[in-house]
């Protein structure tokens, strides 16, 4: 077995690179310190390059009554009171300022008649508040963000995995991996490592999210002692594709609703009118989600199993501009021509709300040097995410966690790797290639099954029943998972890969039954049919989950408590 | 079930063959779909590279039936099943393993260019009519299907004098952004030689987001190119300008 491994040096490790990831580095950088970034794929693959709609900040330039405190009490609304109400202050504070110096690193976004950003409607936002690039808003963010680290000399480690963080006594010290190319293995010796690695997506069978979504972040964080917060809350964006079964599940972007899109079901009846007369369409995904599904559910839905969305009542060049990719996804990959008739849509697990518990100022997670941000992080969105508050949410904590990590680096001296970690990890993961075929268990066989256990048992309507169901079931396939074998060798092997992968899906997956088991009432993106209300007291919670030797550990803390004006803010109605 | 019959390159840079699988054939398949399908149920290390699976992300770029495509958006009801599809790496690239190849050199090439420079003190202010050019380059998804079919790379391998089609892209993306202020048509005839392309199109026909590569980056920026250092008016003055130096 050959453990062999280089090392690489740097003040702040990255992990992930894609807009929190590389919004941290060029944080990091301008602070001064060596930074490295780690990312599974090729840079600029990230899944922040699918995100459409745009980037949620009040930048007034279309509704010039919005402000910071719309978008706060928006924010805080749509999370059921469950969010760090500092964190969504500062993010509504910071983003206009991250969307200017986005545009003064290159980006080009539409425009208004007056030359100024352009901002479109969305779900849950009181006002036009959405700068954008037609529907590739994602791709024009991480461009301009890449290019910018590069001219600004980030490292950057492509296709590379970190399957350990390496601890010297309390703190971080480093992270343990493996280049995905050729197997070799890798340690990274880090005064600061900042998690942006995402979500948690494909522990679940219909999901917007590639391959690279299996919450590594999440799980090496909890396997180096730091805190989960609210793991119950998975959004079902309530538009992917339903038809043809090999594109199920692939995102339609909300800016369809946000440019007019009208959902119906297959009477021709505009069914958002029974479930949220006063936004319609535009309500948040978790209504939206769950009126798909009721109509589904009730023997209303189309031909596949979904919902009518519908925006060829506009112009057919208007919706070709304004939503191109849709154009060619839909004309390409199931021959509908969106000008002339409308999609079939139905919900795709899309986003992870809860994640690595940070402190909302600087990032820092309970472990000291170990900082988070974007969509490994938790906090900003409580129970449910407003669309293009993601966006924003990379560029604010994305920065606050480079340069955070970046001011804790200053304060450490020398960090020591510790070898027997090192072979520990090492070990670990070459383990499958040791097991006979015959009576080892296929990645993909056990990957399948998890992700049949958390659609079918831990979806958009949960109860104890399925709950407890599927506890019973992802115990089962942690002794499966822990008897993998894999093929071939260690060059660019996708089988080995996803068996690392598949340790970090099985934490999560559990962390998110267990908190969605907890929490009896139903909030957000959380929907308990045993328990279909909203409950005050659990108004006042939030679940965390921590490591207690091999077992998993739940808790509840208090929400913290906003200032006065605030709390005033959010009770306003105008 | 229906059934197609895949010769997928297997091997490394050491060589390798193509091997036969089966796929069952489901509705509206692309051919990345019976790639996962090989890996879950045939060939568990079958390297292949891919993320969004939405034509979005440029990942998946393969020659399918020897044409370069991205396996995501091709669909199989498109190509004829009587016999076998082959499916084998982008040729211009040094292969690692299978499908997936060594594209560090577009990484390479990209570091040489300048960045967006703005003039100092810039009014933030532009309007869609200025920007819409810009935006037509700032799509492309870095699938380097059009590096792939280039003959000066393909053919002739010139990457050490050559940028190729894609940042051709990137640059007019800089040099036609309204408050960009600096020129890197030095830089295009010299380091990413723009005079080597002889615009048979290749790289326009292959782009997935159906940039016009050809007709509103190559040849613009070639004309760029042609005033400041080939204008024989202007060489004339250089000369007289040069001498009266001297």
């Amino acid at each position: 077995m050959n453990t062999e491994y280089e090392t690489h040096d740097c003040d702040v490790l990255i992990i992930g690179a894609g807009g929190a990831g590389l919004r941290a580095a060029l944080g990091a950088l301008a602070q001064g310190a060596k930074v490295g970034v780690v990312c599974k794929s090729l840079l600029g693959k990230a899944h922040t390059v699918m995100a459409e709609g745009g980037i949620a900040a009040a930048m007034a330039n279309v509704d010039s009554a919005d402000n910071w405190r719309t978008h706060f009490r928006d924010t805080m609304r749509g999370g059921k009171f469950l969010n760090n109400w500092r964190m969504a202050q500062i993010h509504a504070q910071e983003a206009p300022d991250r969307v200017r110096e986005l545009e003064q690193w290159g980006a080009l976004f539409d425009r208004t008649k007056d030359g100024e950003i352009l901002q479109r409607a969305f779900g849950g936002h009181t006002f036009r508040r959405l700068c954008h690039v037609g529907d590739r808003t994602g791709l024009e963010m991480i461009r301009t963000l890449q290019d910018r680290g590069v001219q600004m000399g980030i490292d950057v480690f492509m296709e590379c995995t970190v399957s350990r963080l390496l601890k010297d006594g309390d703190r971080i010290a480093g992270a343990f991996g493996y280049w995905r190319e050729q197997g070799r293995f890798v340690v990274f010796r880090a005064k600061s490592i900042v998690m942006a690695t995402g979500g948690i997506g494909k522990a679940y069978k219909i999901t917007s999210n590639s391959w690279e979504y299996t919450g590594d972040g999440m799980a090496l964080a909890y396997g180096a002692g730091a805190e989960l917060l609210d793991m119950e809350f998975v959004q079902f964006h309530p538009t992917g594709m339903v038809w043809p079964p090999g594109v199920q599940g692939l995102l339609v972007t909300e800016a369809v609703r946000g440019e007019g899109g009208i959902l119906r079901n297959k009477l021709g009846e505009r069914f958002m009118e029974k479930y949220d007369p006063k936004r319609m369409e535009l309500s948040t995904r978790d209504v939206v989600a769950r009126s798909i599904y009721t109509e589904v559910r009730e023997g209303r839905g189309t031909e596949h199993g979904g919902a009518f969305l519908d925006i060829s009542q506009k112009p057919a060049d208007y919706v070709k501009k304004k939503l191109p990719s849709m154009y060619h996804q839909f004309k390409e990959l199931a021959d509908v021509d969106i000008t002339k008739g409308p999609m079939e849509v139905g919900p795709t697990c899309h986003y992870m709300m809860g994640g690595i518990r940070v402190e909302g100022e600087t990032t820092q997670s309970t472990v000291p040097g170990l900082f988070a941000a974007g969509e490994a992080a938790a906090g900003l969105h409580g129970a449910n995410r407003l669309g293009g508050n993601s966006l924003s949410d990379l560029l604010v904590f994305g920065r606050r966690a480079g340069i955070a990590a970046a001011d804790h680096a200053k304060t450490v001296q020398t960090t020591t790797i510790d070898p027997r970690q090192v072979g520990d990890a090492a070990r670990e993961i070459l383990t499958p290639f040791e097991r006979n075929k015959e009576d080892g268990e296929n990645p993909y066989t056990v990957h399948r099954d998890l992700q049949d256990v958390m659609q079918n048992l831990v979806g958009i309507f949960r109860n104890r029943e399925d709950l407890t169901r599927a506890l019973d079931e992802l115990e089962k396939l942690k002794v499966r998972a822990g008897r993998l074998s894999v093929e071939g060798s260690r060059m660019f092997n996708p089988g080995w890969h996803l068996a690392q992968d598949l340790k970090s899906m099985l934490i999560v997956s559990e962390a998110v039954t267990r908190s969605a088991l907890a929490r009896e009432e139903s909030r957000g993106a959380h929907s308990r049919i045993d328990y279909p209300n909203l409950d005050t007291t659990w108004g006042t919670k939030n679940n965390v989950i921590e490591r207690d030797g091999n077992a998993m550990r739940l808790r509840q803390t208090a929400v913290a408590e906003m200032p006065g004006e605030l709390k005033q803010l959010v009770a306003d109605e105008k | 079930m229906a059934e197609a019959t895949f010769e997928v390159f297997r091997g490394d840079r050491d060589g390798g063959q193509a091997t036969t699988y089966r796929v069952p054939i489901a509705p509206g398949m692309v051919v990345l779909d019976a790639l996962h399908h090989i890996q879950a149920h045939q060939a568990p290390d079958l390297a292949v590279r891919w993320n969004c699976k939405a034509g979005k992300c440029g990942s998946c770029s393969a020659e399918v039936n020897g044409r370069p495509r991205l396996t995501c958006k091709t669909r199989m009801d498109a190509l004829p099943l009587d016999k076998p599809i082959t499916v084998q790496p982008m040729k211009s690239f040094p292969v690692i393993k299978d499908l997936v190849t060594d594209v560090s050199w577009n990484y390479r090439v990209n570091k040489k260019i300048p960045p967006f420079t703005p003039r100092p003190g810039v009014k933030w202010k532009m309007y869609q009519e200025d920007v819409d050019r810009g935006q037509e380059f700032r799509k492309c998804i870095e699938c380097f299907l059009c590096q792939n079919v280039c003959h000066v790379l393909r053919e002739h391998e010139k990457m050490e004098q050559f940028g190729g089609p894609r940042f051709f892209v990137r640059v007019a993306g800089l040099e036609m952004h309204p408050l960009d202020a600096i020129s890197r048509t030095g830089m295009l005839k010299d380091e990413l030689g723009i005079g080597l392309c002889n615009i048979t199109k290749c790289c326009t026909e292959v782009c997935p987001e159906e940039i016009h590569i050809t007709d509103n980056a190559i040849i613009p920026l070639k004309e760029r190119v042609v005033d400041e250092f080939y204008d024989p008016l202007l060489m004339l003055v250089r000369k007289i300008r040069g001498a009266e130096q001297v």
